[in-house]
């Protein structure tokens, strides 16, 4: 085992699976040079050279579509969106055409390209480098989304990532990049994609959430613990899409109440696909309507810090609504 | 007589050029200089460098005109006017800042100048400056619209969809690319089917091309003048590449260590500012002492700007819900 951060484990991933497989290649902006803006894709271009380790211009809708062609023709490309928020030139080629291959051309043929691309706020990046962007493409079938909170995951989900023979979504939250270290171990692994883990056991309620929010709701469900003694279970969805509701369900059966917590804004969110599921499959289980703790509905994420603040979730934030969800 | 009269007149407006031009380089080291101190956040592009192109060019336009720009916006905003009181508030994040601290030093915006930002998506913001010149157009304003792109944008779509519209609806619009060799940490040549030869990007859509040296103030405003007035004509889109360089990193986290230090200084034997303090100084039309006291003014401007963003107050809770929906 070593300790290693989030970042070092989704350059880790990649350098082990490009290394595995000839067909694997990464394209993006600044990635080969310069080794990414995050440094994902450092050394790489020594490595593995520049046939594989390929500098894009700024053109995002062609770094996911020359991808695409790419995947039908039998690689396996990685494509780096530098930042999620410029995703949005690139939707007709993920939404408009990725999605739809397999199933359009009714099994003949088919994209394993992972889209990777840093997402999420707490960072001062104002409007255009904090947005969360995942319910957007967890809404879309033939997508995977895969949202990973800890370096174990990270890489263990990556890896499955590349090797997956249907486009993948890979969000990796900026904020946990250097913030979160964890145990990864030194041989090989994956994790299969659309499972999700309940990364702390608990029997008063269950708190479900993904990426940095995992942290904020262990760190909350501590604190809740320490001050209340409630005992807060927390599944790590992990991935998106497709959703993982037995993980979930057999949690909530378990503790009758559930909190969804997410980042992203309140409606039409990820939590409201969570809720709706527990609903539907664990109804009569429920000593409480399920709640949801969630980022506002705004446009953007402003700039200010202390506007930032205000915005975003906080384990405290997250410690009140279970004291309230525990005492219904 | 008369003679006289029009050199004063022109020697006022030449002083004006070097004077915001200097306000600009002094707003941007001491934001350098705030941001290492922490009091500014996130991501902060300076545009130390690259002042002749939007004093030059902005100088050129009327009140009715419309000015859009990319996320190294802070020199376009002062440029056209904005109190740079306001414009530190934003970078610093405070209630009193352009936007109330919510948009950010990339995102500076006045409506009462019409200066519509401020855009941190590469070559997003190009399509709205051409709906900016096609409602200034419908509404027989006689406004056009001078948006600001940097070489990164010519290799996205919207380039060349804006480029197109322009041209076939013969917009009032001129675009103005500063090429400043680096779209981040890629050399323009490494990304450009041309080698990063910008100075035709305009021709394929039969738009008139110029390129200018954008680190010689006079000369950008002379280009953008022949543009603005031929386009304001109604003679359709003009292009111009101007041609300069950021003395600082991409952005204030960026090590700068795809560049050389030597590409840097060759680069700031011509600075904009120097330049033409210079020739104003050979062509007897001021003195050491009159720039000084310009500067000096303008370092007072800034050391005011710095004060009053730091004595701000924080943007309150309630502001969070406020300017949603109408």
């Amino acid at each position: 085992m070593a300790t290693k951060t989030v970042i070092e484990a989704v350059r880790d991933a990649m350098h082990e699976e490009m290394s595995r497989d000839q067909n694997v290649l990464i394209m993006g902006e600044d990635i080969a040079e310069r080794g990414g803006v995050f440094l994902a894709t450092d050394g790489f271009i020594d490595d593995f050279g520049s046939a594989r380790v390929i500098d894009t211009p700024l053109a995002e809708s062609s770094i996911v579509g020359i991808a695409l062609g790419a995947a039908v023709n039998g690689l396996r490309p990685i494509a780096e969106i530098e930042f999620a928020d410029f995703v949005w030139p690139a939707m007709n080629q993920i939404v408009g055409e990725a999605s739809k291959v397999r199933y359009g051309t009714a099994g003949k043929k088919y994209a394993p390209m992972v889209v990777r691309m840093p997402y999420g706020g707490g960072v001062r990046g104002g409007l255009y480098h904090s947005q969360s962007i995942d319910v957007v493409f967890a809404h879309q079938p033939g997508l995977q989304v895969v949202a990973p909170a800890t370096p174990y995951d990270a890489k263990g989900l990556l890896k499955s990532a590349i090797r997956s023979n249907d486009p993948v979504i890979f969000l990796e939250h900026k904020r946990t990049y250097r913030l979160v270290r964890g145990e990864v171990p030194d041989q090989e692994y994956t994790l299969p994609i659309g499972v999700a883990d309940v990364k702390r056991e608990g029997s008063d309620l269950t708190v479900v959430a993904y990426g940095l929010m995992v942290h904020y709701c262990l760190e909350a469900a501590n604190m809740v613990a320490e001050s209340d003694g409630i005992d807060a279970e927390i599944v790590d969805l992990r991935t998106l899409s497709p959703l993982d509701r037995e993980t979930i369900l057999k949690s909530v059966r378990k503790t009758s109440k559930a909190l969804v917590v997410q980042e992203d804004s309140l409606s039409y969110g990820i939590g409201a696909e969570v809720a709706a599921s527990i609903a539907t499959g664990a109804f009569e289980d429920l000593d409480a309507p399920v709640a949801r703790l969630a980022g506002p509905d705004l446009p953007e994420m402003p700039f200010s810090p202390a506007l930032e603040a205000e915005y975003m979730l906080s384990p405290e934030k997250i410690a009140a609504a279970i004291r309230d969800l525990a005492a219904y | 007589m008369q003679a006289e009269a029009i050199d004063i007149s022109f020697k006022t407006e030449l002083l004006s050029l070097y004077q915001q031009m200097y306000l600009i380089r002094e707003f941007e080291e001491r934001s350098g200089e705030m941001y290492t101190r922490g009091h500014i956040r996130g991501f902060l592009h300076l545009y130390s460098g690259q002042e002749a192109i939007a004093v030059g060019a902005i100088s050129t336009l009327e009140d009715r005109d419309y000015v859009v720009t990319h996320y190294r916006d802070h020199g376009h905003a002062l440029a056209r006017g904005m109190d740079p009181k306001h414009a530190m508030a934003e970078l610093f994040g405070k209630a009193t800042g352009s936007s109330k601290g919510k948009g950010g030093s990339m995102h500076l915006f006045q409506a009462s100048r019409n200066f519509y930002g401020g855009h941190a998506i590469v070559a997003g913001h190009l399509p709205l400056a051409a709906g900016l010149a096609l409602a200034a157009r419908y509404k027989n304003t006689g406004g056009v619209a001078l948006v600001f792109l940097g070489d990164g944008s010519v290799n996205e779509g919207e380039f060349h969809e804006t480029m197109n519209l322009a041209a076939v609806w013969n917009l009032p619009l001129v675009f103005l690319l500063e090429n400043n060799l680096y779209g981040m940490g890629t050399a323009v040549g490494r990304a450009h089917a041309r080698g990063g030869d910008f100075d035709m990007a305009g021709a394929p859509y039969g738009i008139a091309c110029a390129v200018v040296d954008g680190m010689d103030v006079l000369a950008v405003r002379e280009v953008a003048r022949a543009a603005i007035e031929k386009t304001r004509a109604g003679n359709g889109p003009a292009y111009i590449e101007a041609k300069t360089f950021r003395f600082r990193g991409h952005s204030l986290a960026d090590p700068v260590n795809y560049r050389s230090h030597e590409e840097e200084m060759e680069w700031r034997k011509k600075d904009p500012i120097s330049l033409l303090g210079d020739r104003l100084l050979q062509q007897d039309l001021t003195t050491e002492l009159e720039l000084l006291e310009i500067r000096e003014t303008q370092d007072d401007v800034v050391r005011e700007a710095i004060r009053f963003a730091e004595e701000s107050p924080e943007p309150t809770e309630d502001e969070l819900f406020t300017d949603i929906y109408a």
